[in-house]
């Protein structure tokens, strides 16, 4: 256990391979070590954000969803009050056709009616002529009593 | 290992128990004497032990390579399952330099790696049978073999005073050279500045200069005697099990299994007194 030139030689190799590690090894190494670090510092940071963006998002959708279901429900009913409208409506508007056909119906017997009542009048009339020419064909003059009759026959 | 086994790889004679002891705790030296290499038979300062050497800087290049390697290739993204166990590494030295130094200073870091690492690896070299690599290399034709470079005190020394000459360094550069000399000798007890009293101020300052030099010295030498002594202790122990014949087994197990504890516990002291050392010498308050 003499001391020796060992004791220069291991001092110049532990210089050397402090100033290595000092020049080569440390600062990658550390470097890469801390990029990390960084790195999963940010990771960590983007999750939370994510966290806490998904959230908002959902009570956004949360929101939005009621403010549709809203929006459907005022739909749904404004819809079927004017299915009501229409089946009313149209119950009205058939209704209103079914009387003014029957209305017309009603005014075309009417004139039917008339029609037939004239007709009749002046056939009863001829026929009352006929009948009174025969009755008295031999006394009576048609021409003298034409007025008389035509009186008669407006009067039916 | 068996103990008749052990005893016979250096060829020629048999070997005691001494000598295969003695034999494992000697360095592979060279020197130069008369103009001519001379291997083993060396003294003085100016011998190298090439086994220290080489394995330091062979497991300091491992340790260059693969995490220079993982350095190169490092990615921010999802990292490979090498690039997971490096940065591991190097986020519990990071952890423990900020843990224990709160200033701004590049190079305690990444010296602090360096020595962790080193050092494990060095006393990782511990857990290889004690026989392995002495008998290959005898095979081959090198007398001697030390594996584990932190058993050498050259090595230990080689870095405790390197983290001491830096702990002078930023004791004078934070401190300037004034405030490092107070440091040294207005503590622990401060010299009287008026009255009678003045006249034991310079006993008190030298008091104080003594007992501040030994702290400060005693920084260096406990730093590298902890280490090498714990893993001298260890090899020893490994030396002595292998001398137990088949009953080694259990016991080398045993050992070993402890060890690992150990060798990690050394590489991790060695690195924490450096950062607190280096801490200190950046702190103005003592």
């Amino acid at each position: 256990m003499d001391i020796n030139l060992t004791l220069l030689g291991q001092t110049i190799a532990m210089i050397f391979f402090v100033w290595f590690t000092m020049k080569f090894i440390w600062p990658p190494i550390m470097s890469a070590i801390e990029a990390r670090q960084v790195a999963i510092a940010d990771g960590l940071a983007a999750a939370e954000r994510g966290q806490s963006d998904l959230a908002q998002a959902k009570t956004e959708a949360e929101k939005i969803v009621a403010a549709a279901r809203e929006q459907a429900r005022g739909i749904v009913d404004q819809a079927s009050s004017r299915a009501n409208d229409i089946v009313e409506a149209a119950k009205s508007e058939g209704e209103a056709e079914k009387q003014r056909r029957l209305d017309s119906a009603r005014s075309e017997i009417e004139v039917e009616i008339n029609r037939a009542r004239d007709e009749l009048r002046a056939q009863v009339a001829a026929i009352a002529i006929a009948g009174a020419e025969r009755v008295l064909a031999r006394e009576i003059d048609a021409n003298a009593h034409r007025d008389l009759l035509d009186r008669l026959a407006a009067d039916l | 290992m068996d103990e008749s086994d052990a005893l016979e790889h250096t060829g020629g004679h048999e070997q005691t128990a001494t000598e295969y002891i003695g034999h494992h705790l000697t360095n592979l030296q060279v020197c130069r004497a008369d103009g001519q290499w001379v291997w083993n038979h060396c003294e003085g300062f100016w011998t190298l032990n090439v086994d220290s050497m080489f394995f330091s800087v062979l497991l300091g290049g491992i340790f260059i390579w693969l995490f220079g390697k993982v350095a190169k290739s490092a990615t921010s993204g999802k990292p490979g399952k090498l690039q997971t166990v490096i940065e591991m590494i190097v986020g519990f030295v990071d952890t423990s330099v900020k843990d224990a130094f709160h200033g701004h200073n590049k190079l305690i870091a990444p010296l602090s790696l360096t020595i962790f690492v080193w050092v494990f690896l060095m006393n990782l070299m511990d857990l290889i049978p004690v026989d392995w690599l002495p008998m290959t290399a005898a095979a081959v034709g090198v007398e001697y073999l030390k594996v584990v470079p932190t058993t050498d005190v050259n090595v230990t020394f080689a870095m405790s005073l390197s983290v001491f000459v830096l702990v002078i360094y930023y004791s004078i550069k934070n401190k300037g050279f004034g405030g490092f000399t107070r440091e040294l000798t207005m503590h622990p007890i401060a010299p009287p500045t008026k009255g009678v009293a003045i006249v034991a101020a310079p006993l008190i300052i030298a008091f104080n200069f003594i007992l501040e030099g030994v702290a400060l010295l005693a920084k260096p030498v406990s730093l590298s005697l902890r280490l090498f002594g714990n893993m001298y202790a260890g090899e020893l122990i490994f030396i002595l099990i292998a001398l137990l014949g088949i009953y080694q087994l259990p016991l080398h197990f045993g050992w070993a299994v402890f060890h690992i504890l150990i060798i990690t516990l050394q590489a991790f002291i060695f690195m924490m007194l450096t950062i607190v050392y280096l801490s200190q010498a950046h702190d103005h308050e003592h």
